[in-house]
């Protein structure tokens, strides 16, 4: 009955086995650092079939029947909550969520012991944004569920970094060979990160530009391959892709910037500026946006951004690792 | 591990001239026909049909694509899950004849899946499957309307049909089963 079903199987895979079966090997997506330009690629194409689905009248499908899906955010979010949450019902999966702020987390449950709770309650897949770097390494350690991070501290934000890989492949045409500048506070940011291993896996050359006291003192010793300048418009000469990185305005309270006006003066993304990236460079952003402040209104809505197709990217790419993470239980041998 | 001729290049474009042929004789000819091929090689079988079509009928009839995987039933069994390819309908098929193409009909599950796929992008007027092959073995209620050939077979062996386009030769072959040490 086994070998039947299997060689069934095999036969009604065969078609599927005998194109480039991309490979896929994760049970957690916590960084971009061990991902290969396989796996990478394999997502993004994922993405690209549920991008189809976004863009139907109805945009359900039944893939994820009886899954369930629980979003844990210990750091307020909308945006990468909602997102989620919507790729989740999408692939018609049950969703569940808990926040820091209306839980047992404040009575102050450990991080360890609510994750336990979800499991037991059914969770197969648990998306995790914690405040603290590591948090979601710690948690897949202890848990059967598949753990996806949705950003921890400031360490890596994996599925913003596939978001925007889609977007720049999807608009560029490919990632290889392209000059892609990451402009603001590189010290603090898990998005700039996680985009250097998933850009650097596809062979791009990336730029990581701002002022001094918020590019990482190791940078170069942490990404050797990766060019590292002070001066934007040295970093956007040439550049194909321009990411402009969200501030925080706790970085000047902190002293680690004279003024706002000062870094808007020497960083902020604006026409001015841009028109040193090469011709139709393309413009990302994260999101939430501080229009005025690291990113100019006319560049955030002119013809080059792509922001809000960010936005609709990053469902498509939720929904395909939501997908790819939620295979069949456990090899049983 | 012996292989078995079962269809040749010839016998191939006999069985889908006759299915075209067929096509235009069921729908007295191509109005409202919209073809969709099945991943991976229900595709290029559906763009020959068109293709035939235009030079029976002189009508160009739409060609889509569909990949079943968001569909299918067995995904908590595999350990992998399948590659997801795209999906294009060029043609809005509410009211239409949709004829689904894919190249060996089996256990009718992914012809289930398929149909499940097409009803979410809108109502068509009908379904019609065309294959190039039955091979018997369903377990669903699911029967083709067009049939390039039936091929009694065993549930073990495995049917390949192998494509121009996606495989450089053109034949339909049997594999019989790996002979396993031990089997159960």
């Amino acid at each position: 009955m086994r070998m039947r079903e299997v060689s069934r199987r095999a036969a009604e895979s065969q078609a599927i086995l005998s194109t480039e079966t991309k490979e896929w090997h994760h049970r957690h997506v916590l960084d971009l650092d061990d991902f290969s330009r396989g796996e990478i690629e394999a997502v993004l194409d994922t993405a690209r079939a549920m991008k189809e689905v976004l863009g139907r009248e109805i945009k359900r499908v039944p893939t994820l029947r009886g899954k369930t899906v629980v979003t844990a955010f210990y750091e307020p979010s909308t945006r990468t909550r909602v997102s989620f949450e919507l790729a989740a019902k999408n692939l018609s999966a049950d969703v569940a969520s808990i926040s820091a702020q209306a839980s047992s987390v404040e009575k102050g449950e450990s991080l360890l012991d609510t994750v336990r709770t979800f499991q037991a309650l059914g969770a197969d897949i648990l998306v995790l944004r914690h405040w603290q770097s590591g948090a979601p390494y710690f948690v897949a350690q202890h848990v059967e569920a598949s753990i996806i991070s949705a950003g921890d501290g400031s360490h890596a934000h994996p599925t913003q970094a596939l978001l925007d890989l889609f977007t720049i492949r999807e608009r560029m045409g490919s990632i290889e060979g392209l000059r892609v500048a990451i402009i603001g506070d590189i010290a603090y940011s898990r998005v700039a990160r996680s985009n250097v291993w998933g850009l650097m896996a596809m062979g791009a050359q990336v730029v990581l530009c701002g002022p001094s006291t918020l590019l990482p003192s190791d940078i170069e010793k942490a990404y050797p391959d990766v060019i590292v300048e002070t001066s934007s418009e040295a970093a956007l000469e040439g550049a194909d892709v321009v990411m402009a990185l969200r501030l925080q305005r706790e970085r000047q309270e902190a002293g680690l910037l004279p003024s706002l006006r000062e870094y808007i003066r020497l960083y902020q993304l604006n026409s001015e500026r841009l028109a040193r990236a090469r011709p139709g460079a393309l413009v990302l952003h994260p999101g939430p946006m501080n229009e005025g402040l690291e990113i100019s209104p006319e560049v955030a809505h002119g013809p080059q951004s792509a922001i809000e197709e960010q936005v609709t990217n990053g469902v498509a790419v939720r929904m395909a690792l939501l997908y790819l993470l939620a295979r069949g239980g456990h090899a049983e041998d | 591990m012996g292989e078995k001729v079962l269809l040749t290049e010839v016998d191939i474009r006999r069985a889908l001239v006759r299915i075209a042929h067929e096509i235009v004789e069921r729908n007295k000819g191509c109005q409202d026909l919209v073809l969709v091929g099945m991943h991976t090689r229900g595709v290029p079988l559906a763009r020959r049909l068109a293709a035939l079509l235009k030079d029976i009928e002189k009508a160009e009839v739409p060609v889509g694509t569909l990949d079943i995987g968001l569909y299918r039933d067995d995904l908590p069994y595999r350990e992998e899950p399948p590659h997801i390819r795209s999906t294009d309908i060029p043609a809005d098929i509410v009211g239409k004849v949709v004829v689904l193409v894919d190249d060996v009909l089996f256990t009718g599950r992914s012809i289930r899946a398929a149909m499940d796929a097409i009803m979410d992008l809108g109502r068509p007027r009908r379904i019609q499957l065309a294959v190039l092959v039955d091979r018997g073995h369903r377990e669903l209620p699911i029967r083709a309307e067009y049939v390039g050939r039936n091929l009694p077979t065993s549930q073990q062996e495995e049917i390949q049909v192998r494509l121009q386009e996606v495989d450089g030769q053109e034949l339909v072959v049997s594999v019989a089963p790996e002979r396993e040490e031990n089997m159960p």
